[in-house]
């Protein structure tokens, strides 16, 4: 039956050749003007970067800058030089990278804990504490954001790199439960049934059967979670300001405290590091990101 | 003892999990709820108020502007991105050449902050040295866009900005789901003699109703959300024009201390996700009870 279909099916591709010949160069045509679509704001920012400010008010978005120009650059990193009012990315990046480290392993390894014990280790009623957990992934974080500053006063820990630490542990728990629950589904319970009548205990399972396999969820987890500690910008902007800023809101001030002449090649400067992280990320380990954010997503 | 800790072991291990969600998820929403019913400023006070704060919240103008640019929003962006995501999914679905690429292109921008999408965007909208003075400078003398200072039409700027951000996202959702669907279905309907177009339409999205209801729920779930995206692009302005619920919470409680009338509107901006997202769960557990 199916090598029939195969058959008949070939024949039929042969009869709409031409057709086809006309349908595939529409197809490849919107193709590549949706590209230019997606990828016009990044050139934009990559051009305007890179030029003078004179170039910028003779050319227009478009226009091919003179050269490799870097100096926007290193004045969005490292400032120009002088004191007071000079803001620059380079000490916001770093509190970015000291808020994202801790805050991405803890999130990860408590949700491969409630992960492995919601489907290695059932209890009743695990399905409902499962629910519990996943909701967090939904809610509006503007219905927490008055308690959590009071908290953070509370704990006195508001306007630092820690508090913000605590938040994004906190509230990446809910997506890593679900990324470590929904992989650890599909790997086969009987392994671990064998080991616990082994006499292996429950932290011994963990390691030598299940961490071994872990690899690509992992990968997915730290990546989910990485993009989305770094890319935030309510927790940073409501809960620290001033120097312990994390990147997002240093960016954001920096491209609205405009003192005197906007200097646009600077805020797109500006802004790509701010991004780059990220993008290297999702270029060198697309496939990960993009698991995440269908599983993150469809399953629920 | 130490049997009864063995015993308990994966229940202590998952503890710390629901007891950090526990508190800062479900204790804090209703601490919020608490203090909407109260009449705090810039300080939280403890004695009950009633129901006040919303009875002001729906009288205020910003809030009300707000809803409504939440209402033009979400119907926008939810349109173009299921409609553009559709599109490219189906179109990459053909055996493409440099598929691979594509789709990176296509789904970049979700690896990037609001914040620096929105720098971007608000560089190239802007009325001076944007897209405008392109365009004048290609030789269309009268050709003007200034969307972004215009009160009227600032609120379509975050939705070209939201749209360009997340529809790669729902392609890459469309596409999981048609690479789902056996070959063999499509091949049969061809014999029967339907054509492409057919089969899509008549076939394969019917057979997508489960991804076109996420799609939906993450999407009126960002819309809800939205608040980066407007600060960096036009801060809620001009005037208030582009006002949203998120932002109003946030300008309500920091910047203008009126902590119980934030409270009020955080708890609008849960009820509405709330309305979302509990019939969603459901049916996914029913869904997955059901295998």
């Amino acid at each position: 039956m199916q090598d029939k279909i195969h058959a008949s099916y070939k024949q039929l591709e042969q009869k709409s050749k031409y057709t086809n010949m006309f349908l595939r160069w529409f197809l490849y045509f919107v193709l590549v003007v949706f590209a230019f679509y997606f990828i016009f704001p990044l050139y934009v920012m990559v051009v305007t970067s890179l030029k003078t400010m004179e170039e910028i008010r003779q050319g227009t978005l478009l226009t091919w800058p003179s050269g490799l120009n870097f100096d926007s650059w290193l004045v969005a990193w490292g400032g120009r030089g002088y004191g007071a009012g000079d803001t620059f990315l380079k000490p916001y990046f770093w509190n970015s990278i000291k808020m994202v480290v801790p805050a991405v392993f803890f999130s990860t390894f408590i949700g491969a804990m409630a992960g492995y014990v919601l489907t290695k280790w059932r209890f009743k009623g695990d399905k409902w504490v499962f629910l519990f957990l996943l909701f967090g992934c939904f809610i509006p974080y503007q219905a927490i954001l008055l308690p959590m500053a009071r908290t953070l006063g509370v704990l006195g820990i508001s306007n630092s790199v820690i508090g913000l630490v605590l938040v994004h542990t906190v509230y990446g728990i809910p997506f890593t439960t679900l990324f470590f629950r929904n992989f650890y589904v599909s790997i086969p319970s009987e392994l671990v049934k064998a080991a616990r009548i082994d006499g292996a205990g429950f932290f011994k399972i963990f390691f030598k059967i299940l961490l071994p396999v872990s690899t690509p969820i992992i990968v997915v987890t730290i990546i989910w979670q990485f993009t989305q500690i770094w890319n935030d910008f309510l927790f940073g902007s409501t809960f620290s300001f001033g120097e312990a800023a994390p990147i997002q809101v240093a960016l954001n001030n920096m491209v609205l405290s405009s003192t005197s002449v906007k200097e646009y090649n600077v805020d797109m400067a500006s802004a790509i590091i701010a991004g780059i992280p990220t993008l290297i990320v999702y270029v060198l380990a697309g496939k990960y990101f993009i698991r995440g954010l269908t599983s993150g997503a469809v399953k629920g | 003892m130490l049997k009864w800790l063995e015993k308990n072991l994966p229940k202590i291990v998952m503890a710390p999990a629901v007891g950090l969600i526990g508190w800062f998820v479900y204790g804090f929403v209703l601490w919020t709820l608490y203090i909407s019913f109260t009449n705090s400023k810039i300080l939280p006070k403890y004695e009950l108020w009633g129901v006040g704060q919303y009875v002001k919240l729906w009288g205020s103008r910003k809030w009300l502007i707000a809803v409504d640019n939440l209402l033009i929003f979400t119907a926008l962006f939810l349109i173009f991105c299921v409609v553009i995501g559709i599109i490219l999914a189906i179109f990459l679905d053909q055996k493409i050449r440099a598929e691979g690429v594509l789709r990176t292109i296509y789904l970049y921008p979700m690896a990037l902050s609001f914040i620096v999408t929105g720098t971007a965007w608000k560089w190239i909208l802007n009325p001076t040295l944007g897209i405008q003075k392109m365009f004048i400078d290609w030789g269309f003398e009268n050709f003007t866009f200034d969307w972004l200072v215009n009160r009227e039409m600032a609120i379509y700027t975050i939705v070209i900005a939201g749209v360009w951000q997340s529809a790669g996202f729902v392609m890459a959702l469309f596409l999981a789901g048609l690479r789902s669907v056996e070959d063999e279905i499509v091949k049969a309907a061809k014999i029967d003699g339907a054509n492409l177009f057919t089969v899509y339409w008549k076939i394969l999205l019917p057979m997508m109703r489960p991804v076109f209801f996420t799609s939906f729920v993450i999407l009126v779930h960002i819309s809800i959300k939205s608040y980066d995206l407007i600060v960096a692009l036009t801060q809620g302005g001009p005037g208030i024009s582009t006002t949203m619920p998120a932002l109003y919470m946030t300008q309500t409680a920091f910047h203008k201390s009126q902590v119980g009338l934030s409270a009020a509107s955080a708890m609008m901006m849960f009820m509405a996700v709330a309305a979302v997202i509990i019939p969603y769960l459901y049916s996914e557990l029913r869904r997955e009870n059901a295998r």
